[in-house]
């Protein structure tokens, strides 16, 4: 999917800037088209290493346990059809928390470890279970309370307040969440009837 | 308030790694090392997105094609800049990204564009891409309504942005 976007985009900017008579600019920008690249990923190094660091002191003290465990009394209510000591939901609680902190990369490895503890007590192994649809639409909902990348691109790019969007964004992402989840909700109640 | 959060947030942390006798210095420099090694390890598809992005929208073909829906887009005070972004949230997140690098660039990071822009790359997660990678991973074929429930988060998530970035910064 992915793959096929991309060649979409290089194939229509290409042809479409010939069409439109930009050679010129859209020589330019193939010769320099890596530079940019390399610039994002320069502006978004610092801050992102500085965020792990300071997140890794709050993995190792317990605080992003503890914050899980903070999120787990909501996820029982969330996920009725999982036991209340399930392990997939520590594993949620983990993966939301790692989200929720701006940390994508370490929240990935415990969203796979859910699934799979899901999965081990899933009657027919081709079809997704209830609880496995509702912790993805709650995952792709994003649940976020700092986001990290867009704050460091922010800072980079000179904003005068790179974290003032952080409260838009934490609005947004509960509108977001709910209405991903009372989908879910209905569609489920719905499938049952 | 938006000032408060991450100072307030890294005292916290720190102030409770001091109380629990955690080796501070040297934890900060682990998760660092790995910062820094996953930012590298991203660093080919951000180069490869960013000159694709780039390259589509530069070429004026989006404003182009579109241009009908600019009164109706007007209507509902949505800049034109921002469908792209809206576009490509759900399938992949290097690729927004991409984007709103383009935005700040050409608008600013403080303008009206560009705060809706950061809203919305941080309200929400790249749907289409986390489906794949879950339920790939498990070996699980059918996902029921995963994917549409998904994708009504994420619109709910962008007219949400809209409306209160429209309410905040005013």
């Amino acid at each position: 999917m992915v793959s096929y976007i991309w060649g979409i985009f290089i194939v229509i900017g290409v042809l479409y800037s010939i069409f439109t008579g930009n050679v010129g600019a859209l020589n330019n920008q193939v010769l320099n088209g890596a530079s940019e690249g390399i610039n994002m990923v320069l502006k978004l190094l610092p801050m992102l290493v500085l965020w792990t660091g300071i997140l890794q002191i709050a993995e190792d003290s317990n605080l992003l346990s503890k914050f899980s465990n903070l999120v787990k009394p909501v996820l029982r209510k969330l996920f009725p059809s999982l036991h209340k000591d399930h392990k997939a939901l520590d594993y949620i609680a983990s993966n939301i928390a790692a989200n929720a902190l701006g940390l994508g990369n370490a929240a990935t490895p415990f969203g796979l470890k859910a699934m799979s503890a899901m999965q081990e007590d899933n009657p027919n192994k081709d079809i997704a279970t209830p609880a496995m649809i509702t912790f993805l639409v709650l995952n792709t909902a994003g649940v976020t309370i700092i986001p990290t990348t867009v704050i460091a691109l922010r800072l980079m790019h000179g904003s005068a307040n790179p974290s003032e969007i952080i409260i838009t964004s934490i609005l947004a992402t509960i509108c977001s969440s709910a209405a991903g989840l009372t989908l879910d909700y209905y569609l489920r109640k719905k499938a049952n009837r | 308030m938006n000032q408060w959060i991450i100072p307030i947030f890294v005292l916290v942390i720190i102030l409770y790694g001091f109380q629990k006798k955690v080796d501070l210095y040297n934890s900060f420099l682990e998760g660092a090392k790995e910062g820094l090694i996953t930012t590298f390890k991203v660093a080919p598809s951000v180069v490869g997105m960013v000159f694709a992005i780039n390259l589509f929208l530069n070429s004026n073909f989006l404003e182009d094609t579109l241009s009908f829906l600019l009164p109706f887009l007007n209507k509902i005070h949505v800049p034109m800049e921002i469908l792209p972004m809206a576009f490509v949230r759900p399938i992949s997140g290097t690729a927004s990204l991409a984007i709103l690098n383009n935005l700040f660039t050409l608008y600013g990071p403080d303008s009206y564009i560009g705060r809706l822009a950061s809203t919305i790359q941080g309200c929400t997660d790249t749907t289409i891409y986390v489906l794949a990678l879950y339920f790939g991973s498990i070996k699980v074929k059918k996902t029921g309504h995963a994917l549409k429930a998904g994708l009504f988060a994420d619109l709910v998530g962008i007219v949400a942005s809209i409306v209160l970035v429209s309410l905040f910064f005013h």
